[in-house]
């Protein structure tokens, strides 16, 4: 009981907070306007390069917004405790550290999911990409796997942020490999074979395969391998990333370092 | 001559400021290096390498707005943060004098960006970017240099009421990448946009840079760039006018 409300209220209480560091203005420029006009610079290099369909570009961008929330809040999480220098206090709390992260990864993850949804929805209507009404629940739920992977990307990145001060540069460097190698803009195939090969281990390279599918007509039961996929890929991320943050917590206790970094 | 030689002074300082932090320094070359590539691998997909020649200098020249515009639109709040907003409104020289060269420092930072993304072209991707009047060339970048620091000098002060300038400049990002027509030909876009793209000066300067490169009549796009500097110059220093005789006024200079 104690460890659902630790999961719960601290996620919930951890992402009001971090909303006094980005604040709804903040939300609205980065997260609901920047996609839509990623999804229009690309469809129109798409245009320009006769490469592919707008259709292709605005969902791969949509679903490759979803990585940014994921990635940068979920850092922010851990980085944004030390800069408030309460990072401390939660580490000598007797809370258990799965509820206490993974509870602050749960808005996180819906906030991928909005963003993307919404970037997939307002980017599809000003350049006449239109999806029949039956794929929105399908979409959905791969547009949800998606972010779950990419949170745990993301913890893997606030662990990190334990030992490291720039989590800022990380999270971008992360975003930047994730636009040139999950297959938003370039079809993994166009890729070099080594590019293609390390893509299928990173998130949303199979949720957006997937979603590209499903944008197409297919069912959900038909792209359920590579929703399987990428949710194993987010299992994996997320794991490495709490054992992360286990093992630098640990490093910063013996070495009195967790201010430090 | 004062006023030149604190522009010259100012812009000498903040580039040495900018050049010493790792942070602005690497992402400034590596940010604009992901897109490039993505660029590049669309293109190469699309049309086959012998395209891409246009497509690595127009990558690179994207990076100048990269760098400059958060810095920028963010100039005065970061002044503000700092505690040195009043001392500089109420210095002897005009504000203009002051921020110019933070904007100015800011997109000249952005050649290393151009540097690193033709080298990165250059041993990547095998694009060989030949250039037929080299002066002009110079002064295309230049000029270019010169147009976005303009415009970054409006936007610092058009949002110097705003607290989350910084985030107004980064969603600015890729509209005037797309709008400026560095990646996609003017002429593919909607009709409605094409205004936007004749007012911006960048535009100018990246078809100054491109005729410079591959052959044409660089002079009139290089006096439009220029021209058009001139003109957010002179905007901006009427934009500054009233903000700070209404933060006087309300005595509001350092609560934004």
């Amino acid at each position: 009981m104690k460890s659902l409300r630790v999961f719960f209220l601290g996620g919930l209480i951890s992402y009001r907070a971090l909303f006094s560091w980005m604040t709804p203005s903040i939300f609205f420029l980065i997260l609901v306007v920047q996609p839509v006009f990623q999804i229009l610079l690309f469809a129109f290099i798409g245009r320009a390069a006769n490469l592919r369909s707008d259709e292709f570009y605005v969902v791969g961008n949509a679903m490759q917004y979803a990585a940014v929330p994921c990635l940068f809040a979920m850092t922010q999480t851990i980085a944004g405790e030390r800069y408030q220098q309460t990072l401390g206090y939660i580490l000598i709390s007797p809370a258990g550290r799965l509820p206490l992260f993974l509870g602050r990864a749960l808005p996180v993850i819906l906030n991928g999911f909005f963003t993307a949804a919404f970037s997939l929805l307002v980017g599809g209507l000003i350049l006449g990409v239109t999806f029949p009404t039956s794929v929105f629940a399908p979409l959905a739920v791969v547009v949800l796997v998606s972010s779950l992977s990419c949170t745990g990307l993301g913890l893997i990145n606030a662990g990190l942020g334990l030992r490291i001060r720039e989590t800022s540069v990380l999270s971008n460097l992360l975003v930047g490999i994730l636009l040139i190698f999950c297959g938003a803009n370039v079809p993994v195939a166009s890729l070099p074979d080594w590019m293609a090969r390390i893509s299928s281990w990173l998130p949303l390279t199979h949720a957006i395969e997937a979603a590209r599918a499903v944008a197409h007509g297919n069912s959900i039961t038909n792209v359920q391998g590579l929703l399987g996929r990428e949710l194993g890929v987010g299992v994996i991320y997320a794991v490495a990333g709490l054992a992360i943050i286990r093992f630098f917590e640990t490093q910063s206790r013996r070495h009195a370092s967790l201010g430090i970094a | 001559m004062r006023s030149l030689r604190v522009l010259g002074l100012a812009w000498l300082l903040h580039v040495k400021m900018m050049s010493r932090s790792a942070f602005d320094g690497a992402m400034a070359v590596i940010w604009p290096l992901f897109y490039a590539t993505v660029a590049f691998f669309m293109f190469r997909t699309g049309h086959g390498s012998s395209s891409l020649g246009p497509i690595g200098l127009a990558a690179a020249v994207m990076g100048i707005w990269t760098a400059t515009s958060v810095p920028a639109s963010s100039a005065l709040q970061r002044e503000r943060w700092s505690g040195t907003l009043e001392l500089l409104v109420v210095a002897p020289r005009h504000l203009a004098l002051i921020l110019l060269p933070i904007t100015l420092a800011a997109s000249t930072i952005g050649l290393y960006c151009v540097a690193g993304t033709l080298l990165w072209a250059r041993v990547l991707f095998g694009i060989h970017v030949t250039i037929i009047h080299p002066l002009f060339f110079v002064l295309g970048l230049v000029g270019t240099v010169l147009t976005i620091a303009a415009l970054g000098f409006l936007m610092a002060v058009s949002f110097v009421g705003s607290r989350r300038a910084w985030a107004i400049g980064a969603a600015l990002e890729y509209p005037i990448w797309l709008v400026c027509g560095f990646l996609v030909p003017v002429s593919l876009l909607p009709g409605w946009a094409h205004p936007f793209s004749w007012a911006l000066g960048p535009t100018w300067g990246m078809r100054a840079i491109r005729e410079a490169a591959y052959g044409g009549a660089p002079l009139g796009s290089l006096l439009l760039c220029v021209g058009l500097a001139g003109v957010y110059l002179a905007l901006g220093v009427l934009v500054l006018r009233v903000v700070l005789d209404s933060a006087r006024k309300r005595a509001t200079l350092s609560l934004a």
